[in-house]
């Protein structure tokens, strides 16, 4: 039999060791599902994790895909650290880019160096607004934030449909439901000539330093490392609940915000129904990977980056499903949360705990 | 008045999935274990359903296999949070993104299958009946055992000693393994119940409701039941009404432009998400009613201390 003998202090082996162990399991398991398709799994796993970046474009795709996942998960692993659980960041994603995305299409004509700015505050604004409907919720009426954050997704996307399909609709445009492209001064700069790597790429690392910054050096960065490590003790020293919702939610639906509109206003250019592959989902994966540390989120962007770019081209060139990429994305974060445990237990094997129960 | 009949009939099964994927959670949550991934299960569930009854041609085999996948799905939520001791909302999470991944994996080969939708019941005589007919006796038995599920739920806990032990050990897991009840053992099965009526509900929606496959077909209708556990404080008569109300406000879109009201589809479409969004709110905070009728044990890891 196999049992759980809790360490006194968390392995920090572990802590760095179980992403690793995690991801090579994922690796295995998905090799064995390649191989249940009727593809050679190592050629899967190579068209899946090697190809996508062997070249020099091929890692600047990376740099594009992974920008929106880290922005959006060092915004929410603060409150997961705090058991603030923001899922709904795909529908705060949507709103950023509605907002700041709008903004672009009133002034269509402007060729105003004020503009990008102006859309860079609506859409963290417009994330901000989405998150603090739950926040709200949440202090004043004790309704959860799970379910409402995740119910206000649906809303938001349908919103989105409906401008694209209605107001927003680009009347120059052959009835498709897309808005107008947006002028050049709405548009990100390209950072890195020849490739699609946009100022929102350099606002990434930004944000991940700001956040470990927040995090290590900051008093609130205190008070979330002490209520996710220990609730009773932050609430006998007085640590307002509710400020820490109202905080961790803001500022995650700002960021969720600011990721969606650098995805309109930089690789899409327009606004159109569909404006993400379920980022602000594989976010929450990405901030688990990272251990909701801001520098390991940098990794886990990467690497999730990776499964979407992997994802594509086994599509293209080995005929598999898209639904592949959600797949390993899944299995990963099992493999992580079970990885989890040998940070604060150890296994042992045998018998002895049978010993002393009664049942 | 002929409109009144289509109407109910959309409400039922609009409102059947609902009730069995939330009359599932409601155990499942009330031995004090929150599977935050019902919408991955369904989703799970409603394409083994399909795939199963589009190979073999026998929907009472998909049905077998839809149950069959929505216990495996449980099966590993329960392993991480009960065994391994993970955290239930995010293995929760994890569990429903990967039935959303998988779910569009298997399915991809069946999309464009067309299936027979289940039977109705059929009773000579009966089932012609006007307006009763139709309504009473001219279902699929999913909806029937949709309903009987309810009851069941309710008898259990109500009125069985099992269901007794099982309330316990969601109120209050260290009295209840002190006593000398396996509180894990219990915690698996009731995750499993929960796990089974997911997949049911999953079916229902592939082999009744829409007799086809299409990815993410659930469209949230997993977070809603979650949702309508809450709104009905743990007790399964609150969830009937419950779910009843979720489906009459599901399929007022579809009603709507019949009856000449002219609102942008996707307004509509936002109906059933905001109405989640408002009775949350409203029964949450009455936040005694929360405190007296939710299990006390709920999301809590329980590591049997000798």
């Amino acid at each position: 039999m196999v049992r759980l003998e809790p360490r006194r202090q968390h392995s920090q082996a572990m802590v760095y060791l179980s992403p690793v162990l995690a991801i090579f399991m994922t690796l295995v398991v998905g090799g064995i599902i390649f191989a249940f398709m009727g593809k050679n799994p190592f050629d899967a796993l190579y068209t899946f994790f090697i190809l996508p970046i062997n070249n020099s474009y091929g890692i600047s795709e990376l740099f594009v895909k992974a920008t929106p996942l880290v922005i959006i998960a060092v915004g929410l692993s603060l409150g997961f650290r705090a058991n603030v659980w923001n899922i709904g960041a795909e529908g705060q994603l949507t709103m950023g880019a509605i907002f700041g995305g709008g903004l672009a299409l009133y002034f269509h004509d402007s060729e105003s160096a004020f503009l990008l700015p102006a859309m860079f505050v609506l859409g963290a604004i417009g994330g901000a607004f989405w998150a603090a409907i739950p926040a709200l919720l949440r202090t004043k009426f004790n309704a959860n934030e799970i379910l409402t954050s995740l119910m206000l997704t649906y809303v938001a996307t349908l919103f989105l449909s409906f401008l694209v399909h209605g107001p927003w609709r680009n009347p120059e445009g052959f009835n498709f439901p897309e808005s107008r492209p947006f002028p050049d001064a709405g548009l990100l700069p390209i950072i890195y000539d020849g490739t699609r790597v946009h100022l929102g790429t350099a606002v990434a690392v930004f944000v991940v330093i700001a956040g470990w910054l927040l995090l290590s050096k900051s008093v609130i960065g205190f008070q979330l490392r002490v209520v996710g490590k220990a609730p009773q003790a932050a609430r006998h020293v007085g640590f307002r609940q509710k400020r820490m919702v109202w905080f961790t939610l803001l500022l995650g639906g700002a960021l969720a915000g600011l990721a969606g509109l650098f995805e309109v206003a930089g690789p899409i250019g327009q606004l159109q129904p569909s404006i993400s592959p379920g980022y602000g989902f594989t976010a929450i994966i990405v901030a688990f990977l990272g251990r909701l540390h801001p520098v390991g989120i940098l990794f886990g962007g990467l690497i999730m980056a990776l499964t979407y770019l992997g994802g594509e081209l086994a599509q293209i060139t080995l005929g598999l499903p898209n639904a592949v990429t959600g797949l390993f994305q899944g299995i990963l974060l099992f493999f992580l949360l079970a990885c989890d445990v040998l940070t604060k237990y150890r296994i042992r094997f045998g018998s002895t705990a049978a010993k002393g129960r009664t049942a | 008045m002929e409109w009144l009949v289509p109407f109910i009939l959309t409400v039922i099964t609009a409102s059947t999935p609902l009730l069995l994927a939330a009359s599932g959670e409601l155990i499942t949550e009330k031995s004090g274990v929150l599977n935050l991934g019902v919408e991955g299960m369904m989703l799970v569930g409603a394409i083994a359903g399909f795939a199963v009854t589009a190979s073999s041609g026998s929907a009472i085999l998909g049905i077998v296999a839809a149950v069959i996948a929505g216990v495996l799905m449980s099966l590993i939520f329960a392993f991480l949070t009960l065994t391994l001791m993970a955290n239930q909302v995010a293995t929760g999470l994890a569990l429903t993104i990967f039935g959303i991944g998988f779910s569009a994996l298997v399915g991809s080969k069946f999309v464009g299958f067309a299936i027979e939708p289940l039977p109705g019941l059929s009773i000579p005589g009966i089932s012609a009946i006007p307006v009763v007919g139709p309504i009473l006796f001219g279902q699929d038995f999913l909806v029937y055992l949709s309903i009987a599920a309810v009851f069941g739920v309710g008898w259990f806990l109500a009125k069985s000693r099992a269901g007794l032990v099982l309330k316990a050990v969601g109120d209050s897991h260290h009295s209840a393994h002190a006593i000398g009840y396996s509180v894990i053992k219990i915690r698996y099965l009731a995750t499993m119940f929960g796990g089974a009526m997911a997949g049911l509900a999953g079916a229902y929606l592939s082999l009744s409701y829409t007799p086809m496959w299409a990815e993410n077909m659930t469209a949230g209708r997993g977070w809603i039941a979650l949702a309508l556990v809450v709104f009905a404080t743990w007790r399964p008569g609150r969830l009937l009404a419950g779910a009843y109300m979720f489906g009459l406000i599901s399929v007022m879109q579809l009603h709507a432009q019949g009856a000449g009201i002219h609102v942008p589809s996707q307004f509509m479409s936002m109906l059933p998400y905001l109405a989640t969004i408002i009775v949350l709110v409203i029964i949450s905070s009455d936040r005694a009613k929360i405190r007296l009728n939710a299990p006390a044990c709920i999301g809590q890891a329980f590591r049997p201390a000798h």
